[in-house]
């Protein structure tokens, strides 16, 4: 990675460094034995052991003038690599916690591993970790393939990536020692608030100067959701974070926003997190790893969009139906839940045009199990959204609300779809990145999806059960007009469900190590001769490599 | 003149319509402006080439 730096560029990159670790240096004095202490000297740490792979190759052969005709691969590829990473760490975070629930004793009574604690480790490393990398690296591949330009910088793209990495790092550890600023996907306090800002608007520069370095006359519509992705996630994460630290040396703060107001901001943050990390940035990996794999176009350019600017305008509004039958105003609650229904439409747009693109190329999707992924992910893509537009309607919230079924219906959305579609990319992106001419083993592709299918199925199965059962419960009266069931009755009644759950989490779990270790033997196989390789070209299933995969 | 919730309420469900309204009139025209078709069609198909290197 640092090869293909000139020497001015690895002198930025270490002064780049050096900044961050005169950053952790006051952190760790100013903050001494608080929390904010620790994170200083991770910080250092952080900033030393790069700034110690820069110096090593510091007086390496310069890079060939030639590299700026080529893509900008290196980030990329740094990037698949966290991604899968973080998604082993945080689904083994998921799969902990969820056994917790059936089995409280795996908190070892330490205080580290409460459940409290470690529920957002599992959230920040699957949302941020697993997703952000995903986002970042994608964002980084597409952007440079569809404006046909080179991303507009050598050392940013790695700021970028790597800062973010930090960020994430500073948010889970500080989890583990009870940091918090007890804001919904928004935990992390505010000096890696502070950094997260800074490293998106890089972010945003970044973006904007590859888009306008493009020889494409036009903006292919995929680079359109990941300019919404990062433009609207930087508003968000600005204003659901103001908030005021108690001192400079302590890491605990307060947010300026107070009462309702807190809480619709919180939420207003929270389901455009959805929205905008979860939703736009994935919806381009949809725009473009689709066509590409399917190798057809996609069905309606124009449909895409319209479903493009409907998602960005109601998404907005929509985050109130999060606070039904609260003391927000009842005026602001059925704006929330018109807009959700409203999300319907553009949604389903996305994900009809996904599904017309397929159609007649049904052979692939049942051969190749890559675009199978990316088939699923658009179908669960439209079953989530329908179930949150039903959801957000105040009288079926009433039954879900504060039940498993919003747990359920997060989980079609996070596995089903944000995760098949996240995989089918990578399997996509994968070959073509390090110039493979397909993935390591096929068949360990195929076990993956089957792996991912069945544990999702049993998750979201086991939730939905579960959730419309305790919804049930708690509203049962007798004729007394007495509650029916305790709550302590009710918990008993999920034993099962979540044993079930668990199972069906670390079903997932396995799949995504598998694909860690295809991942890992396709970059270590020996690359496909220049004239043999097809780039980009998708993998029928019918390779003739099928059968002699000996190695598994 | 004092901006209470009534204000607030009224001008979301006056003004903010009508910015919606405008508003996708706006993206229905730029989306089916017939001279928009060929660029369209163009940025569908384009994405699908085969290239390894950035247009100089």
């Amino acid at each position: 990675m640092v090869q293909q730096l000139t020497s001015g560029e690895r002198q930025n990159a270490l002064i780049i460094l050096l900044c961050v670790f005169v950053a952790g240096l006051a952190m760790a004095a100013a903050g001494g034995s608080d929390p904010l202490g620790m994170h200083g000297v991770i910080v250092m740490l952080f900033g030393a052991s790069l700034g110690a792979l820069v110096m090593r190759s510091y007086y390496d052969r310069q890079p060939d003038p030639d590299r700026l005709s080529h893509y900008y691969d290196d980030p990329i590829k740094a990037g698949v690599a966290l991604t899968l990473a973080w998604a082993i760490f945080g689904m083994f975070m998921g799969v902990w916690t969820a056994a917790q629930l059936a089995w409280p004793d795996l908190s070892f009574d330490a205080g580290w591993s409460t459940f409290g604690r470690l529920r957002p480790t599992h959230t920040t490393g699957v949302i941020f970790g697993f997703g952000g990398n995903a986002l970042i690296a994608t964002s980084f591949h597409v952007v440079q393939r569809t404006s046909r330009a080179r991303l507009a910088g050598q050392v940013s793209p790695w700021f970028v990536l790597l800062g973010f990495n930090l960020f994430c790092i500073l948010a889970v550890t500080g989890y583990f020692m009870g940091v918090t600023q007890s804001k919904e996907y928004a935990e992390a306090e505010w000096y890696a608030d502070l950094w997260l800002v800074v490293v998106w608007v890089t972010y945003f520069v970044l973006f904007l100067r590859t888009i306008a370095r493009r020889k494409e006359p036009h903006i292919y519509v995929a680079n359109w959701y990941y300019m919404a992705f990062i433009v609207v996630v930087a508003i968000l994460h600005i204003v659901n974070n103001l908030a005021l630290p108690i001192s400079f040396g302590q890491a605990k703060s307060y947010t300026i926003w107070a009462g309702v107001q807190d809480s619709m901001v919180q939420w207003w943050y929270g389901h455009n997190a959805v929205a905008f990390f979860l939703t736009a940035g994935f919806l381009a990996m949809l725009y473009y790893y689709l066509p590409v794999r399917a190798q057809r176009p996609i069905f309606s350019y124009r449909l895409s969009i319209l479903s493009f600017w409907g998602i960005t305008f109601f998404y907005m509004w929509a985050g109130s139906h999060h606070l039904h039958y609260t003391a927000l105003p009842h005026w602001v609650q059925n704006l929330g839940m018109t807009f959700s229904v409203m999300l319907l439409v553009p949604s389903w747009a996305s994900a009809g045009n996904a599904l017309l693109t397929l159609n007649g190329a049904w052979h692939r999707v049942r051969d190749d199990a890559t675009l199978r992924f990316i088939f699923v992910a658009a179908v669960f893509y439209g079953l989530s959204t329908f179930e949150g537009s039903f959801m957000a309607i105040r009288p079926v919230n009433a039954l879900s609300h504060y039940t498993d079924w919003t747990v359920g219906h997060v989980h079609a959305g996070a596995l089903g779809w944000v995760a098949f579609i996240t995989f089918g990319s990578i399997y996509t992106l994968v070959p073509s990145l390090w110039k493979r001419e397909r993935m390591y083993s096929p068949a360990l592709v195929e076990v993956h999806f089957w792996l991912a299918v069945a544990g999702t199925l049993i998750y979201v199965f086991s939730m939905w059960n579960s959730g419309i059962l305790q919804g049930l419960m708690w509203r049962t009266y007798t004729q007394e007009g007495t509650l029916a069931y305790s709550f302590l009755d009710s918990l008993v009644a999920m034993y099962p469900y979540y044993i079930a759950r668990a199972c069906g989490g670390l079903l997932f779990l396995l799949g995504a190590i598998v694909a860690a270790y295809n991942i890992w033997m396709t970059v270590r196989a020996v690359p496909a001769s220049a004239a043999e390789r097809q780039s980009d070209v998708p993998d029928t299933g019918l390779a003739p490599g099928a059968a002699a995969t000996p190695a598994e | 003149m004092d901006i209470d919730h009534d204000t607030l309420v009224g001008f979301a469900k006056s003004w903010g319509l009508f910015y919606f309204i405008a508003f996708s009139v706006c993206v229905m025209i730029y989306a089916f402006w017939p001279s928009n078709r060929k660029k369209f069609d163009d940025a569908k198909r384009n994405i699908l080439d085969r290239d390894d290197r950035p247009w100089q």
